[in-house]
């Protein structure tokens, strides 16, 4: 059994808060633990037990793992790595510090722009402890939903939140549960939890999964009592084996606790949770390919209508959201709609959690107020730009997304702020460019992955990538003329306009960005044949990267 | 009428993680990507033969299992080297340098990246995301993940690799 602070009957003077989630991880945090708790225990010669390690998940500042917080003085420690300065540094600290003196150390402005919600438990319970989380209030919006509250007042606060998909589409959640609860045709529902987070450039789901597990499982428990469902499935990447040992030690936990399985609460409800790992296909982020999928068959989607709130899995009525949504789920039931609504500009309300990458000093897992600038997010969150080099653009949205130029640093980040800008809010991916890329090289790698994963169902998108990326070789290669840039924006507007499911459709967004703010550098291609970033191959066949 | 699960085709101790995963799904063609993910757990890759005997447990045409495996990225009908060297190709990495990681590895080694090195010793492969985009460029060795990677640190690796 894991020696956990929280079963202690005296609190410990200080803990260690050490992060494993998966990028500390592979920074050998486990291995840091291990040590960390040796060290104390060597130095803790009268066994009084005050200084302790705890295993935490996400501590958000993934650029400078591995992490250690001490929450009771508030002190983070960097690269913690095994045998470095810094790691005696900290143990010298845990036996010395006395919380009860000394100020608390001004947070880092990586720190200070965030709001948490989704991540309110991140980085400070151990998310292989169901104990830990009910500590800290979980499965209380559960149970105070099935003892306090009807399915349709627990939808009308769902819906008075203002909460909008945060898989990408935007979406108001409360409406879809309020279309699946309707729906009165079948004897049997369902909710399904979309964890296949294919975006390149985002782990935002990957760290919810690998750092709170059970807020997910609460989320999708509250919605299959709202809308009368007794089935769940997550549907869960399998490149994220982490992500999926937690959530299924998460659901072992949950049975035994009585929070998931038969008459939760002593109550009517009942609920099962299963995992079904997704097998590398971007499209079965797609709803209806996610249910062919989950369902034994090749991820192809069908067309819509019928949606799968009324005809989904097995032809049932099901309830699809994503991680993030359910994630926010239980703090809506806990404090109101209204409270989670206070939050936000216009019509995107609450917060949301962004995995900021790329050319920026601070990388990692932010979660900030809806409407807050990009410019805070790159330069006061994330540092600025490495070495101090000129931004140039931050891709929002992935393969489906746009890039947003300099100019508009100082746009705001929400759903129709970002449409309006030619990208979209996507799952919360964000790749921040400098100099050192060239925007055309950006929009033939992504249409390379639309391409490489398109299912192949329909024509437009089949053919119509395949063309697409071409037309870009040429490009990047110095082989085109004013006539192929013509076909390539007569091009992806079909495609755009013409595909069967979201890949096809968003797939020309990145082209379609980069003519928008960069067509310079596409005119610099062709006319001049040279690259401005000197990134590609003018006069060279182009070598396929990825 | 009852439905008789089929012999395992080899005398092998693996088939019986298989078939566990098989009973435990109930027999159902819905499993099928789930215990295809047990077979190429418990034996590196895909086959024909093995496809034929999950077609046939779980009442799934040959069309599907064959549909179903190459579908999907994730299952290989290849058997992979003694080691693997995944580099991770998501825009994080691929910006940071991931494409003059493999473009080193491909020329030094001579293996195109989804092949195997001529003396089975290196499978070289990419993967979409990894998801550990603060550590870009990163590449995984042997399910280890590493970060923060130079073409020449890289190199280093496989040669530490035995």
């Amino acid at each position: 059994m894991r020696d956990n602070a929280n079963h202690r009957r005296i609190p410990p003077r200080v803990t260690a808060n050490v992060c494993e989630a998966a990028g500390c991880v592979s920074l050998r945090s486990i291995e840091v633990a291990r040590l960390l708790e040796q060290r104390l225990d060597e130095l803790d010669e009268r066994g009084t037990g005050d200084a302790t390690v705890k295993r935490v998940g996400c501590l958000g500042l993934c650029a400078a793992g591995p992490l250690v917080k001490i929450p009771q003085t508030g002190e983070l420690f960097e690269n913690v790595t095994v045998g470095s300065e810094a790691f005696v540094r900290l143990v010298d600290h845990l036996m010395a510090a006395d919380p009860t003196k000394g100020a608390r150390p001004e947070p880092s402005s990586f720190f200070v722009h965030q709001t948490p919600v989704v991540l309110e438990n991140s980085g400070l319970i151990d998310p292989e402890d169901i104990d830990d989380y009910i500590a800290h209030g979980g499965y209380e919006a559960l149970k105070g939903a099935l003892t306090g509250m009807s399915p349709t007042q627990v939808i009308d606060q769902v819906v008075a939140s203002g909460l909008r998909g945060r898989g990408g589409g935007g979406f108001p959640v409360g409406i879809k549960w309020q279309t699946v609860a309707k729906s009165r045709t079948s004897d049997r529902k369902y909710v399904v939890c979309n964890a296949d987070e294919g975006d390149p450039g985002a782990f935002m789901d990957r760290s919810v999964l690998e750092s709170d597990p059970h807020r997910v499982l609460e989320g999708m428990a509250i919605a299959a009592y709202a809308v009368g469902a007794d089935t769940g499935y997550v549907y869960c990447r399998a490149e994220y084996p982490l992500a999926v040992k937690r959530l299924k030690t998460a659901i072992r936990q949950a049975r035994r606790k009585g929070v998931l399985g038969q008459h939760i609460a002593d109550s009517q409800f009942s609920f099962h949770v299963e995992v079904r790992l997704g097998a590398g296909a971007f499209v079965c982020g797609e709803e209806t390919a996610l249910i062919a999928s989950i369902e034994g068959r090749r991820g192809s989607p069908r067309p819509r209508p019928p949606y799968p709130a009324v005809s989904g899995l097995h032809g049932r009525p099901t309830l699809i959201n994503n991680v993030e949504s359910f994630a926010n789920i239980a703090p809506i039931i806990r404090n109101g709609g209204e409270w989670y609504a206070k939050t936000g500009v216009g019509r995107s309300r609450g917060t949301k959690v962004f995995a900021l990458a790329g050319r920026v000093v601070r990388t990692g897992l932010i979660e900030v107020p809806m409407g807050i600038t990009l410019r805070e997010v790159i330069f006061d969150i994330g540092g600025g730009i490495i070495d101090g080099r000129p931004f140039k653009a931050v891709q929002t949205g992935g393969p489906s997304g746009g890039c947003i130029p300099a100019e508009l640093l100082d746009a705001t980040l929400d759903y129709e702020s970002l449409a309006e800008k030619g990208s979209i809010m996507g799952s919360g991916g964000m790749i921040v460019l400098d100099d050192t890329s060239c925007m055309v090289d950006v929009a033939r790698f992504f249409m390379d992955f639309s391409r490489d994963e398109s299912c192949g169902k329909c024509a437009p998108c089949r053919s119509g990538t395949t063309q697409l990326r071409m037309l870009l070789d040429k490009i990047v290669e110095g082989q085109a003329d004013m006539r192929d840039l013509s076909r390539l924006e007569e091009l992806a507007s079909m495609v755009k306009a013409t595909s069967l499911c979201g890949l096809g459709q968003n797939a020309p967004n990145p082209i379609l960005s980069t003519l928008r703010f960069f067509r310079h550098e596409y005119l610099a291609h062709i006319k001049e044949r040279v690259c401005p970033a000197g990134v590609c191959p003018i006069g060279q066949k182009s070598e396929v990267t990825v | 009428m009852r439905q008789v699960s089929p012999a395992a085709p080899r005398d092998d101790k693996r088939w019986r993680m298989v078939d566990a995963r098989i009973r435990r799904l109930g027999n159902s063609p819905e499993g099928l990507i789930e215990v295809l993910h047990t077979v190429q757990e418990a034996f590196g890759y895909l086959d024909h033969e093995t496809l034929a005997y999950v077609g046939n447990a779980l009442g799934v045409p040959p069309s599907r299992t064959y549909g179903v495996a190459t579908f999907y990225s994730h299952f290989t009908m290849k058997p992979q080297g003694e080691h693997t060297c995944v580099v991770c190709t998501g825009t994080a990495c691929y910006i940071n340098g991931a494409g003059s990681i493999i473009k080193r590895i491909s020329s030094e080694l001579n293996v195109e990246p989804g092949e195997t090195t001529a003396d089975n010793r290196l499978s070289l492969l990419t993967a979409r995301c990894l998801g550990a985009c603060s550590l870009a460029p990163a590449v995984v060795f042997d399910n280890e993940v590493q970060g923060k990677l130079t073409p020449d640190d890289v190199m280093t690796h496989l040669e530490q690799l035995s």
